[in-house]
């Protein structure tokens, strides 16, 4: 709505008649130029190495078809009908049989599906978030479920990581530390396995640390473990929940063992936990897609999933690979990156004084793109650092990426040589995991 | 499969003395301002739909040129923002191609898109622009940078606005208060081009004004005063709606009303520009009207300025874009 009148009358207008009643929380809403560069890194003449996008081209598409066929030819109008808030049972039973292959003994009925596993960060943190609650997270942590966080006005409190991740020394002084401010501390968020920006896991030798440490107290752990079958070796690390039944909330997705499109995913919570999740997503979506849930369920009665699994493993094996060998012949030696055993990511650190965020519009011409360190970090930390995605990029493409973005950051420290340091955080924070030196084994 | 920004779509019949025959609207790209281009594009084609006119929307990409050769439009409209668009490359092919189109030939585009080479037109044609200077990074290299960057804080003063010299939506732009945040913005602007332009920092009242030619001569539209909330009109105060006010006609005498458009359809001419362009100005408090540049395709998107200035004309947007559309088309 517009108060610009016609005809020579002085009027005036904000273009959005609404300004002045949104929610505080929408403060933070805004056009951004980060945001439009990535438009142009939808362009095939880009390499983006900025998404998250699994790459299911090798999924078994005349398989799928078929289940959907039989699905709407034997159970269509269950199938698009309403369904239980909760999720169907079968899923249920079915989600119980996958997180067994994590050493999680779980009933179904404390298991609730929901619109991918983000919708479960989402439900988790309405049920138990006030304005100005603390959330531990990772030193990076994922966007989406830091978005999520800020929704719910949580404050985020960043925990250090190093490569063996979260650190527990560090977790201990951020629990004592908020606890001393009179905070209140709902949940620490840690994504344990193939880290997402960071590419790390959780040694196994931390996990008891973890656990205790957040026992003693007294603080539930929002484990969230899209990634967890995606181990390169083939390894699957036990998880938290499985050693920790009351104390862990569990988040489990398909997005990545199966496809993103269908958005299921699910939390396995303890018994009263689960019965508020459930009313939450009542209220949220009612119940979340029984045509979904059946066809993920036909999925994974009638094919060999964890077959597929094992092909998705080895193809982003491959382009790890593939990423990891184009730093190593392409990027300075001031530059510093892990080389991750499973999931999507590897994280780089920049040379110091080079600030990511700033580089990109140059990356974009050069047509390459990335995601700056600063979307991790609720605390305006990151910058000398960005997250490269080698999941989805054909390996060819993966390699001229780096190619170019090596140029980008040739052109870039030179331009910074001539002016200094010019960005008022350049380096790392506290804490910041940064990336260990460079090394194949 | 069909191209994801290809459709089709008549809503009325075309009433007389419109364009007959499929107007092509070009937007995206692959410039910086591709995601403002679409929603411009998306703008205008709607607006013409609305009155009755056949148009498709499209991308540039390597489909592009065989689709015009194959089936070539009444008119093109090309409302690329950024290099491409407004540099006057696509007009320069569409020249050859020899379909019509709306706006400013690729001479009068190339100078009127490079800001260094624009104000020295603007200059000749005795249109005020401020004080600046025009650097490559390689000048800072060779010479130091210190060295540089003071004499010009000494030469020019504070504040300074800091740009590259090709670009638009204010990418990579920053207000310099303090010596110490100029090395910043000069990083920030060679982020987006090669050339930075440093301009004394005019204080003072914001404006844009549309120039239109219908066929019956260039036409100043209202004057629209831009008011950022921050004070300073920059990506978010552009693109997110409530982050700034807009007052047209603007809050001006009708003296220096009358000046901003003398102004703009002064600048409009001295380009050689043709059918559209926007004209961003400042006025200051001694009521000097300052030229900051010149646009050859104007953003029509929901926040930009060219809509509420025809707005406040009392125009219908759909059937002024036609009219242009119309206009170009007998080229």
């Amino acid at each position: 709505m517009s108060e610009i009148s016609p005809g020579g009358t002085r009027g005036s207008t904000r273009l959005d008649h609404y300004v002045d009643r949104y929610a505080a929380r929408t403060e933070g809403m805004k056009a951004s130029e980060v945001r439009a560069l990535f438009s142009v890194a939808s362009r095939p003449e880009v390499v983006s190495l900025a998404g998250g996008m699994p790459n299911i081209s090798d999924l078994p598409l005349d398989v799928v078809g078929k289940g959907i066929a039989d699905l709407i030819a034997h159970d269509g109008p269950t199938a698009m009908q309403y369904g239980s808030g909760q999720g169907t049972p079968e899923l249920r039973e079915q989600i119980c049989e996958v997180m067994r292959l994590e050493g999680i003994e779980a009933h179904p009925d404390d298991v609730v599906v929901t619109v991918g596993s983000q919708q479960a960060v989402d439900l988790v943190t309405r049920i138990f978030c006030d304005p100005g609650d603390v959330v531990l997270c990772e030193a990076p942590s994922y966007l989406g479920a830091l978005g999520v966080f800020r929704a719910y006005e949580a404050d985020i409190v960043h925990v250090e990581m190093d490569a063996d991740g979260l650190v527990p020394e560090a977790l201990e002084q951020a629990i004592a530390a908020t606890k001393a401010a009179g905070r209140t501390i709902k949940f620490l968020y840690t994504i344990p396995n193939y880290h997402n920006p960071a590419g790390i896991s959780l040694s196994a030798e931390r996990r008891p640390e973890i656990l205790r440490i957040c026992r003693e107290a007294d603080i539930l752990i929002l484990e969230d473990n899209p990634y967890g079958l995606l181990g390169f070796d083939g390894r699957i690390h036990r998880a938290l929940r499985a050693d920790e039944p009351e104390g862990v909330i569990y988040l489990g997705s398909f997005s990545k063992t199966f496809a993103p499109g269908f958005r299921v995913g699910w939390a396995l919570a303890p018994h009263a936990v689960r019965e508020k999740l459930v009313l939450a997503q009542e209220s949220a979506t009612l119940c979340p897609s029984a045509f979904s849930q059946m066809a993920i369920s036909r999925y994974l009665e009638n094919h060999d999933w964890l077959g597929q699994v094992e092909a998705f493993r080895t193809m982003y094996k491959e382009r790890r690979d593939a990423m990891v060998s184009a730093l190593e012949d392409f990027m300075p030696a001031t530059c510093r990156w892990n080389v991750p055993t499973g999931g999507f990511y590897v994280w780089l650190t920049l040379p110091p004084g080079i600030d990511a965020k700033a580089m990109l519009p140059r990356a974009v011409t050069a047509r390459v793109a990335y995601v700056p360190g600063t979307a991790f970090f609720a605390d305006g930390y990151g910058s000398s650092s960005m997250r490269l995605s080698f999941c989805y990029p054909t390996p060819e493409r993966i390699r001229e990426g780096v190619r170019r973005l090596a140029g980008v950051l040739e052109a870039e420290m030179e331009l910074r040589a001539t002016f200094g340091a010019t960005g008022p955080i350049p380096t790392l924070r506290a804490g910041e995991y940064d990336a260990p030196s460079n090394d194949l084994s | 499969m069909p191209h994801p920004l290809e459709t089709t779509v008549t809503e009325n019949p075309a009433p007389s003395g419109l364009p007959t025959g499929r107007i092509v609207v070009l937007a995206g790209g692959l410039s910086h301002e591709r995601d403002v281009s679409l929603r411009s594009g998306r703008r205008v084609a709607e607006a013409l739909r609305s009155v009755g006119l056949e148009v498709e929307e499209r991308d540039v990409d390597s489909s592009l040129l065989p689709a015009l050769l194959a089936d070539k439009p009444a008119c093109v409209v090309p409302m690329l923002h950024g290099e491409t668009g407004e540099d006057g490359a696509i007009r320069e092919v569409l020249d050859l191609v020899g379909i019509p189109y709306v706006g400013a030939p690729p001479a009068a585009c190339r100078v009127a898109f490079d800001k260094p080479v624009a104000k020295i037109v603007a200059g000749r044609a005795g249109i005020s622009t401020p004080e600046s200077v025009c650097l490559p990074a390689e000048s800072f290299r060779e010479l130091g940078a210190t060295a540089v960057m003071d004499l010009i804080v000494e030469r020019l003063g504070l504040p300074l606005m800091v740009k590259p010299a090709r670009s638009g939506s204010a990418l990579g732009c920053s207000v310099v208060r303090s010596a110490d945040q100029l090395p910043a913005a000069m990083v920030s602007a060679y982020a987006y081009g090669t050339v930075a332009l440093l301009e004394r920092f005019v204080e003072g009242t914001e404006v844009a004004v549309p120039v239109i030619d219908t066929g019956d001569g260039p036409e100043a539209l209202p004057v629209v005063e831009i008011r950022p909330d921050g004070g300073v009109y920059d990506y978010s105060a552009r693109y997110t709606a409530g982050s700034t006010t807009f007052v047209t006609p603007a809050s001006l005498s009708d003296e220096l009303t009358a000046e901003c458009q003398r102004v703009a359809l002064a600048a409009h001419a001295a380009f050689g520009l043709r059918d559209l362009s926007r004209s961003d100005l400042i006025v200051d408090s001694e009521g000097t009207v300052w030229f900051l540049e010149v646009n050859v395709a104007p953003g029509f998107t929901e926040t930009s300025t060219v809509p509420l200035s025809v707005q406040a004309q009392g125009a219908d947007l759909g059937e002024l874009v036609a009219s242009v559309v119309a206009a170009a088309s007998r080229r």
